[in-house]
């Protein structure tokens, strides 16, 4: 246990919270931007699962990791634009189109993957990122292995965090998005196409969606597993509540969960008569303890859930 | 974005007939969209549907292996359908069910000195107990205080899954196999066959039962019409003086207790033993069934029945014509996705607009 102590203990044990919780970092502001302009997007887990599939299926081919990463992002991107013609255009129960959309897209990827590859005994591997070393900084001591000594991946998940503050806060689209979440019928009355700037975000949802799910295969591990995502994109959606719909809280849920991740795994190492899939579990409990608390105080956007139609 | 000369118009009732004729198209659509996937990997559609119904139905083999598959699927159907009239979002009738499945085998392998009914007895309701505390944790929290129902009930499926492996993989790992199952259940807590030479159990009965219980609750019981009303306006169920409180926590009860039973059935009736693939997402499918059964009993027999040629038929057209029998979620996807949408024609009916 004396191994709790050393620095080079809590170094590895940070770098790693910040390596876990990129996709979802990338998955939960995602889920923000959709569920800002009033649509609570169940589709998720399929739609990382997919993406995961998607890029592993491209570097497979191609070897080209960022080409996997965009084809992963761009399945996302179609699967948010499914997403909106059901619910924004069709004005669909949000709940079951996306659970729908999740059944699907996760058979979806079990059905290609298969079929591609079929079932041998070993699963193909790709060659995954390697992380990406920050020229000097990454020689601070400390923060350098912790902060910069990560994956392309990770970078662009922390970058995409103020990016999304500022778009969400500082922009006109970004007042269109709370206000279609808020009050679509005031939005419109003003002018905001509702229906537009619905579909703008579940694009954006998708897009950052399919994106986690490259962290996946591409980054993390290096082949494609059929429980590979196991409910991060669940988690998402409770990170979404804890973040009270702010992207800069998102980055400190994320954390928060990677560090419980990265934690749970450490300890697997150590204590000996605890089952290792106890920890496994801890992530999940936590989500909902954590659930609990702030259950009563999560102001949802008033609009959730509900279709818009013009009269 | 907008529907270009055609206007949705509100409908009072739709027709029976209608009412009747929309599951079947929204099937045949779905199989036909279903067609595409098949021949994006160069499968002809025409011949891989013949193998997946004669797989389900074609011979009298097939027929009582579609039933065993049925029996899960109508219970998950029941409890989810249940759950969602009420609109307690129930995502977790899987780990309902694992929870049902480890109470029957935890019991199942105590090997009590009872007889057989009174052993069969106990397995159901502690598997219905174990399932319906399952779904009272989500469901006590969402009635208490306002806690994401869709969100708790899905990530207790992962930390009931992980539980199983847990004992799978420790206290109850199966000492002369070391595989991770446990060893095989006292034979008094053995369900009966219903069938000779086959694998349909005692669990079909108790699925049919369920499913007419489903229907007497909901439709004539004092407690039915508070769930109705609890899911349809909650706030007038409140003003009509309904407690939507305890018609919450009431179905999380009953939904995740039947999901429980469909994790009883599996292991008394099929396999005898808890092994971690116990159900290959039975209660996933269990949503997609209850919204093809639009919610009602007799629907919810119709969609199981379904989805258990579905199921079964993949697994004969995978062996036939080597394609992946995961075309299986694909079909139950697409198909949740288009009733969904023929729903819409139930409220609405689409006009030109002159």
């Amino acid at each position: 246990m004396s191994n709790f102590l050393t620095v080079t203990f809590w170094v590895g044990l940070l770098a790693a919270t910040v390596r876990m919780a990129t996709p979802l970092i990338l998955a939960t502001l995602g889920e923000t931007f959709a569920e800002r302009s009033g649509i609570l997007n169940l589709g998720i887990e399929g739609m990382m699962l997919f993406g995961s599939f998607a890029g592993f299926i491209t570097v497979y081919f191609t070897k080209s990791l960022w080409l996997g990463v965009t084809f992963a992002t761009l399945s996302g991107f179609l699967f948010g634009v499914f997403m909106a013609f059901l619910v924004v255009t069709l004005g669909l129960n949000q709940h079951v189109s996306g659970l729908g959309i999740t059944i699907f897209a996760s058979g979806l990827a079990y059905y290609l993957y298969r079929a591609i590859i079929g079932s041998p005994t070993v699963p193909p591997t790709i060659k995954a990122f390697d992380t990406l070393k920050i020229p000097l900084l990454w020689k601070i001591p400390v923060l350098g292995p912790i902060l910069f000594n990560q994956y392309a991946l990770t970078y662009i998940a922390l970058v995409t965090v103020f990016v999304a503050r500022y778009v969400i806060f500082k922009t006109t689209f970004g007042l269109s998005l709370r206000a279609v979440g808020e009050n679509p019928e005031a939005a419109d009355a003003v002018g905001v196409n509702v229906y537009k700037t619905r579909y703008i975000a579940m694009m954006i949802a998708g897009s950052l969606t399919g994106m986690s799910g490259a962290f996946f295969t591409l980054a993390q591990f290096n082949m494609f597993t059929f429980d590979i995502v196991a409910g991060r994109g669940w988690v998402a959606i409770a990170l979404v509540i804890f973040a009270n719909w702010i992207p800069v809280r998102v980055l400190w849920g994320a954390l928060l969960f990677g560090g419980i991740d990265s934690l749970g795994l450490r300890l697997q190492g150590t204590a000996i008569r605890i089952p290792f899939q106890v920890y496994l579990t801890l992530p999940y409990l936590f989500t909902i303890i954590v659930l609990i608390f702030i259950a009563r105080n999560a102001s949802y956007p008033s609009a959730l859930l509900k279709p818009y139609r013009r009269e | 974005m907008k529907l270009p000369k055609f206007k949705l118009e509100r409908r009072s009732t739709p027709p029976l007939w209608f009412q009747v004729l929309t599951p079947v198209i929204a099937v045949a659509i779905s199989l036909v969209i279903s067609a595409i996937f098949l021949l994006l990997i160069h499968k002809n559609p025409f011949t891989a549907f013949y193998y997946m119904f004669y797989g389900a139905i074609g011979t009298k083999f097939a027929f009582k292996e579609m039933l065993v598959k049925a029996t899960p699927l109508l219970l998950t159907g029941v409890a989810v359908a249940i759950a969602f009239v009420a609109k307690y979002w129930n995502i977790g009738a899987e780990g309902q069910l694992y929870a049902g499945a480890l109470a029957a085998t935890w019991v199942g392998i105590m090997n009590l000195p009872l007889p057989r009914a009174i052993y069969i007895l106990l397995v159901i309701a502690v598997g219905f107990g174990a399932g319906a505390i399952w779904s009272l944790i989500p469901g006590y929290l969402k009635a208490k205080f306002k806690v994401d129902d869709v969100v708790t009930t899905l990530l207790m499926n992962y930390i009931m899954i992980y539980i199983v492996s847990a004992l799978l993989n420790g206290p109850w790992r199966n000492p002369k196999t070391m595989y991770p199952e446990s060893i095989t259940i006292s034979q008094n807590a053995f369900f009966p066959k219903l069938l000779p030479h086959s694998r349909v159990h005692m669990g079909l009965i108790v699925a049919i039962l369920a499913v007419l219980f489903m229907y007497f609750l909901v439709r004539r019981t004092k407690l039915g019409f508070e769930i109705r009303a609890t899911g349809t306006n909650p706030r007038a169920a409140n003003f009509l003086g309904i407690n939507t409180i305890r018609a919450i926590i009431l179905v999380s009860i009953i939904s995740g207790g039947v999901a429980g039973l469909a994790g009883v059935g599996e292991v008394c009736g099929v396999h005898y033993h808890l092994i971690q693939e116990i159900s290959p997402g039975y209660g996933y499918s269990g949503i997609v069934i209850a919204m093809l059964g639009r919610l009602n009993a007799f629907g919810v027999f119709l969609a199981a029945i379904y989805f258990a040629i579905i199921i079964t038929g993949a697994q004969m057209m995978s062996r036939s014509m080597n394609i992946p029998p995961y075309i299986a979620d694909v079909i139950q996807g697409v198909t949740l996705i288009v009733m969904l949408a023929m729903l819409l024609l139930f409220e609405y009916r689409i006009r030109r607009e002159k």
